[in-house]
Order: C-alpha cells, then structure tokens, then sequence
C-alpha cells in the first residue's frame, strides 16, 4: 500500500472541482423559482445528454483528428434493437458486453 | 430473470431507491472493474485507485486522471480536464434539483455530492413515471450505485495484477449500452404528440455532437450541443 503525494493532490482537487457542479444547482434552485421556459429546456436534457454520451462513445479523437469506432457502432445497433424490444437496462448492457466480448474474440 | 427496468411502483422511499439501481447495477460493475485494471496499468496503487473512486466518483474523469498521470502532466492540467469532463454534472442536477427544493438544505447536498450519469437517467425515468422524486428514494439509489462502483472498483484493481485487457471482455462496451438503455427508457415515456419534436431533437444532437467534436474535445461538445438542442427544444416546442 503506498500513495505518492502528487498523486494525492490530484485526487484531492479534482474531487473538489467535481462536486462543485454536483451541488451548485441544488444550492442555487433553494433560493429562487425559476421561470416556466426554463422549466422546459431543463426537461429536454436527459434526452439530449444521454444521446451526446452515446455519441461521444462512438467517437475517437486523436491528434486533432476525428474518427469513429466502427466495432461499437456495429454492435451498438443490435443492443439498441435489444434496447427497444426489451426496455430492460439490465438486459441492454448484459447483452452489448456479451455482444462486444464475442466481436472481439472473433476478430 | 433479470430485474425489469426502473420500477413502476409509485413509493419513493429508499428500499425503492435500492430496488431502482439493481438494473444499472451490471453497468456500474463491469466499468468499475475496468477502471481498476486501468489504474493498475497505469501504476496506481490499490490504495490511490479506492480513493480516487471514493473521493471523485466519475467514470470517464477517473480514465482521464489515469491517462494524464501515466503521461507525466501537470497537476494544473489534469485538474482543470477533471473539471471540464465533469461540468455536464451541473446540467444533471440543474434538471433534477427543482425536484428537491422542498427537501433539507442537507438533503439536497446529499442528492447533489452523489449524482452520476446513470443515478440521473434513472431519476428522470422516475420522473417521467411518477412525476415527482423524494430525497429517500435518490439516496438509496445513489448509495447503492456509490458502494457497488467503489467495491468494482477495488476488485478491477485487485484482479488487475492477473487481467490486462478489459477490452477483451466487452467490459469498455457497457458505458454505451447503459447509456442506450437510458436514452430508450426515456423515450417510452414521450407522449405521441411529440415524437416527431423528440426525434428532431435527437437528429439535431448526432449532427451537433459530429460537427462539435471536430472542434472541441468530445467531452466539451457533449455540454455545447446539450445546451444548443435544448435550447432548440424550446424555441420548436409549441
């Protein structure tokens, strides 16, 4: 069991720089009402992020350049039938790392 | 079989938090352990890697950290990147805490210290089926997903000294698919009045997260384009 200091202090900061976004909200929204337009656009966020993460996953930068994983989106399209068909989280990822575990064997 | 997907049941209390993050409980496992032979790759001791996911609790900001410190950057650099990939957490709670103002000022920090991607998707879902939330209930599901990521965690970076490859395994596809999974649930709960709203919505984020991740980091564009959408959201929705 060891821990280097600089290691330390990076674990330190940057958890202090991610809790911040996580609670500012919360401390923010106690203290005032916020107006019905903003209602809305924050009720359009979970659709839009969750497509941007899903995207973001398919995406590789490297050096400036932009490229797309082809395995993930290959197997992303029948975990996506499995998705809709079965509208079991469980059975989405269960499958897709089953899916992606058996590509990878194969190729 | 398998758990369904978030409960239908209508109670908000903590054993129904719990109940509710048993299907994302694979996701959480197989990324946690992921993350724990990475960071025994990357020459993190089993100590640094259980504090790092016990004190920041973020998937891909972790990855990140690793990926920065193996490569000998700055401590400046690879704190200002920890923030950068873990400000959308703001959009996160930004969309949940209306939800939460009539709960304890402590209660809400609660909610807020421990929201993730996952716990918000499945706090959204519940959102959209019940049409409110209770402190209790995101505390169960959140401490649930907390305790199962850090235990993953520490087998990954245990096992670690055995696996190389996560990828081997598929583990690396499970983020994507739980975040598919998410995007679906989501869906099922859009009323057929706007579907065609949504699906341009949806459109409009592929192209936006094409074009801003040739500019941005794809991190940066996750947070540009929710933002820009979002707004389009509004402004289409009549």
């Amino acid at each position: 069991m060891s821990i280097n200091s600089t290691v330390l202090a990076v674990i330190a900061l940057s958890a202090l720089v991610t809790v911040i976004p996580r609670i500012l909200p919360f401390l923010l929204v106690r203290n005032l009402r916020l107006p019905d337009a903003v209602m809305k656009w924050l009720s359009f966020v979970p659709v839009c992020i969750l497509t941007a993460l899903v995207i973001e996953n398919l995406l590789m930068q490297e050096e400036s350049r932009l490229a797309i994983d082809w395995p993930i989106l290959l197997i992303l399209l029948p975990t996506a039938i499995i998705a809709y068909k079965y509208r079991s989280l469980s059975m989405t990822v269960v499958s897709g790392v089953l899916l992606m575990a058996i590509y990878r064997y194969i190729v | 079989m398998l758990t369904d997907s978030v409960g239908r049941s209508d109670s908000l209390t903590f054993v129904q938090g719990f109940r509710d993050c048993l299907p994302t409980l694979f996701g959480y496992i197989s990324v946690g352990i992921a993350f724990g032979i990475v960071g025994t790759a990357s020459n993190l001791s089993i100590l640094e890697i259980t504090l790092l996911s016990a004190s920041v609790y973020a998937g891909a900001a972790q990855f990140a950290i690793c990926a920065l410190l193996l490569t000998g950057s700055p401590l400046s650099a690879i704190v200002f990147s920890a923030f950068i990939i873990n400000l959308r957490n703001f959009l996160l709670s930004a969309a949940l805490a209306p939800h939460f103002t009539k709960e304890s000022f402590l209660h809400n920090i609660g909610v807020g210290v421990l929201m993730t991607d996952e716990s918000f998707g499945v706090a959204a879902t519940k959102l959209k089926q019940t049409g409110s939330l209770s402190a209790h209930w995101m505390h169960g599901l959140n401490l649930t997903a907390y305790l199962f990521w850090n235990v993953s965690c520490i087998l990954g970076a245990v096992s670690g000294q055995w696996i190389s490859d996560p990828e081997a395994w598929g583990l690396d596809f499970a983020l994507p698919a739980m975040f598919l999974g998410l995007l679906f649930l989501q869906l099922e709960h859009v009323p057929s009045a706007k579907w065609k709203l949504y699906a341009t919505l949806i459109i409009c984020m592929i192209a936006a997260m094409l074009g801003l991740s040739l500019l941005f980091p794809t991190h940066v564009a996750v947070i540009l384009a929710t933002v820009i959408v979002a707004s389009l959201g509004v402004v289409l929705d009549k």
